[in-house]
């Protein structure tokens, strides 16, 4: 098969997944007990209000008439409703927010994989001696830290107790926004000290989240290293007389990064999973504080709208790694065979 | 005659070979290889100390853990009080030995009701195929394509806050995983010769998925369940910490941890200590895991073997 054939095959298959993601909102949605109307005109609404509500939001059509309206929308219009509580437009809301969360991802992405990989390599090539296992239990500290807590933590050590880092908030400079990256952004202002501010405001959120998905990045790595590493042809290049070096880099290193690469789908979603509680913690302005808001105010539009965001950032993402994958490793297109 | 201790050995290993199950065939080398990794022993220890806190908890705590006590607020930790008071002057350590329950009430729920509905699910896409399998993939597909925490809010919000709600959240959530486990492992298990020879005997599909299906999953579930524990464990609290899991004055240990946040100047204890039960826990259950996975790598036990065969018929002779 041709990479051009794979790519419009996978992203075919994509359709039916999040049509899938939608019904299943919508279920989730329509199993609510409490009278969603009621919850958003408020304790005092009269009765007529909520009907109203109700009647705007055809809250009283069944799920399958209520599912067909909202595809409507979104594929006609590309437009996701209004949500009942902020009375603005969610595609404007999710559009002001994803910046941030978006930044944020993936800062905290590189990172861990800035410091995951090399530490997993290091790792399997120091096996079982001090630095393994100095690696390890980072990984696993960070694996099993909660986020919420070691976030708390950091904030409380690096802000309260010694003031190097700000705890909260994305920036303190107004800058001219262009594409809603802070980083980007003042960097296109020419503005070095924005620059400055933000990535301050960076760092605390993006290394909890990269201590916290760094750990099985280190752990695959270093399982598919160890395994590269006794592998035949590392023997017999050793054997022949190469140099422990070159066989590393140039043998073992190569295959041994292609593991890793294929779970970096799934840690991405780990990572905008995380986002919620992080933005939460840190009051960032992102995607993930405004769907923790909107799911305590049943905020049916904001919550869906939000959802199908995440899911289509999850699947693309785990598309971009599958092509990736295929790209290095052309066996998977060819046989099909890949479970 | 004098019999060699290897072959007399090797004859008695086969016998028991053909005798007992093929995966409880070497349950003595499984743990035998977990009992000489140190750190799966402090993991094992750490979960047992747990569950022991989880029973007992409640009767070991000094303080009551609910009542409050005002005039005592904000005391830090102390000889009295070895983990320090909250704002309604309850004493810290009592509410985490009483708090530690609902966690792995969490744990064991939301697995009791995700592995076997998971295994069921994958057991039938793999062993049945064609468009069985096709439909339950692709709703497997769509439950992880989303964050599972965020899936979990929804239903969490949805049902209404409470502990129990979020347990049945993170249930609904976290069963695909086990489907895509047992599935994989079934088709593999399926294009074996010995399911083929059963199938050709006229053995139901039934028969075969509890025969030869499931007993080949269960090492790589153990595995998973090991560490999934942990996983449940900080999700359920994550979800209290946002405050859709265990509502006031339950001592859930997310919920305290949220509680203290505010106070973190005047009585960081609050939010410390809960917080590092939950680590020093998961930590545990991550080890344990780790261990179990270690002992039933086929390339260790195979190391392993040797010396565990050789310790066995020492032991036999001195019997």
């Amino acid at each position: 098969m041709r990479l051009s054939t794979y790519i419009v095959r996978r992203v075919a298959m994509l359709v039916p997944v999040l049509l899938g993601v939608l019904v299943l909102i919508f279920v989730i949605a329509y199993v609510i007990p409490a009278d969603p109307a009621r919850a958003w005109a408020g304790p005092r609404a009269r009765a007529e209000q909520v009907q109203a509500l109700e009647e705007r939001y055809h809250l009283n059509d069944p799920i399958y008439t209520q599912i067909g309206i909202y595809l409507k929308n979104v594929l006609l219009h590309f437009d996701l409703g209004v949500s009942p509580t902020t009375g603005r437009p969610v595609r404007d809301d999710l559009k002001a927010f994803f910046p941030a969360t978006f930044e944020l991802a993936m800062c905290a992405f590189f990172l861990a994989i800035a410091l995951g990989i090399p530490l997993g390599v290091i790792s399997a090539l120091r096996r079982n001696r001090p630095t393994d296992h100095f690696s390890r239990v980072v990984a696993l500290t960070g694996v099993s830290t909660p986020l919420f807590w070691s976030a708390l933590l950091l904030q409380f050590l690096f802000y309260f107790k010694l003031g190097w880092l700000p705890a909260m908030g994305r920036s303190t400079i107004d800058i001219t926004r262009y594409t809603g990256f802070v980083l980007i952004d003042s960097v296109l202002n020419w503005n070095w000290t924005a620059f400055g501010d933000a990535a301050i405001h960076m760092i605390l959120p993006a290394a909890t989240l990269a201590f916290y998905s760094m750990g099985y990045l280190v752990r695959i790595t270093r399982g598919s290293m160890l395994e590269i590493l006794e592998a035949e042809y590392v023997i017999t290049a050793r054997a022949k007389g190469l140099p422990r070096k070159i066989v590393i880099y140039r043998h073992a290193l190569k295959n041994a990064i292609i593991p890793p690469l294929t779970v970096l789908g799934v840690e991405f979603g780990w990572l905008l999973g995380g986002t919620v509680l992080l933005e939460t913690i840190f009051a960032w302005p992102g995607m993930g504080r405004y769907a923790a808001g909107s799911i305590v105010m049943v905020d049916l539009p904001a919550v869906v709208g939000y959802t199908l965001v995440v899911a289509m950032i999850m699947l693309l993402s785990n598309l971009v790694v599958d092509i990736l994958y295929s790209v290095i490793d052309p066996r998977i297109r060819v046989g099909g065979k890949r479970r | 005659m004098r019999i060699p201790g290897s072959m007399l050995f090797s004859s008695r290993y086969r016998l028991l070979q053909k005798r007992l199950h093929p995966i409880t065939k070497e349950w003595g080398l499984t743990f035998y290889v977990l009992r000489h990794s140190k750190l799966a022993v402090v993991g094992g220890l750490t979960a047992l100390a747990f569950i022991f806190i989880a029973l007992f908890g409640s009767l070991l705590a000094p303080y009551d853990p609910i009542s409050a006590n005002i005039q005592d607020r904000f005391q830090p930790p102390s000889a009295s009080h070895p983990l320090g008071t909250d704002t309604m002057g309850r004493d810290v350590m009592s509410r985490m030995l009483a708090g530690a329950q609902h966690s792995i009430k969490a744990g064991l729920i939301v697995l009791a009701i995700a592995v076997p509905l998971g295994v069921l699910l994958g057991g039938i896409a793999g062993l049945f195929g064609g468009w069985i399998d096709e439909v339950i993939m692709r709703v497997t597909d769509m439950f992880l394509a989303f964050p599972s925490l965020v899936l979990a809010m929804a239903f969490s919000a949805a049902l209404g806050p409470s502990l129990f709600n979020a347990m049945i959240a993170l249930s609904v959530v976290w069963w695909p995983m086990y489907a895509r486990l047992v599935r994989g492992q079934a088709l593999a298990v399926r294009e074996t010769s010995y399911v083929e020879a059963a199938r050709s005997r006229g053995a139901s599909s039934l028969h075969i998925m509890f025969k030869h299906i499931l007993p080949n999953c269960l090492s790589p579930i153990l595995v998973t369940l090991t560490l999934d524990m942990g996983w449940v464990i900080t999700a359920a609290a994550s979800l209290s910490f946002l405050g859709f899991g265990a509502q006031p004055p339950i001592p859930e240990w997310g919920r305290m941890v949220s509680d203290g946040r505010i106070y973190m100047l005047r009585a960081w204890w609050m939010s410390v200590f809960p917080g590092l039960g939950i680590v020093l826990v998961v930590l545990g259950f991550n080890l344990l895991g780790d261990g179990i996975r270690d002992s039933l790598d086929p390339k260790l036990r195979r190391l392993t073997e040797v010396t565990w065969k050789r310790e066995k018929i020492s032991s036999s002779s001195t019997d």
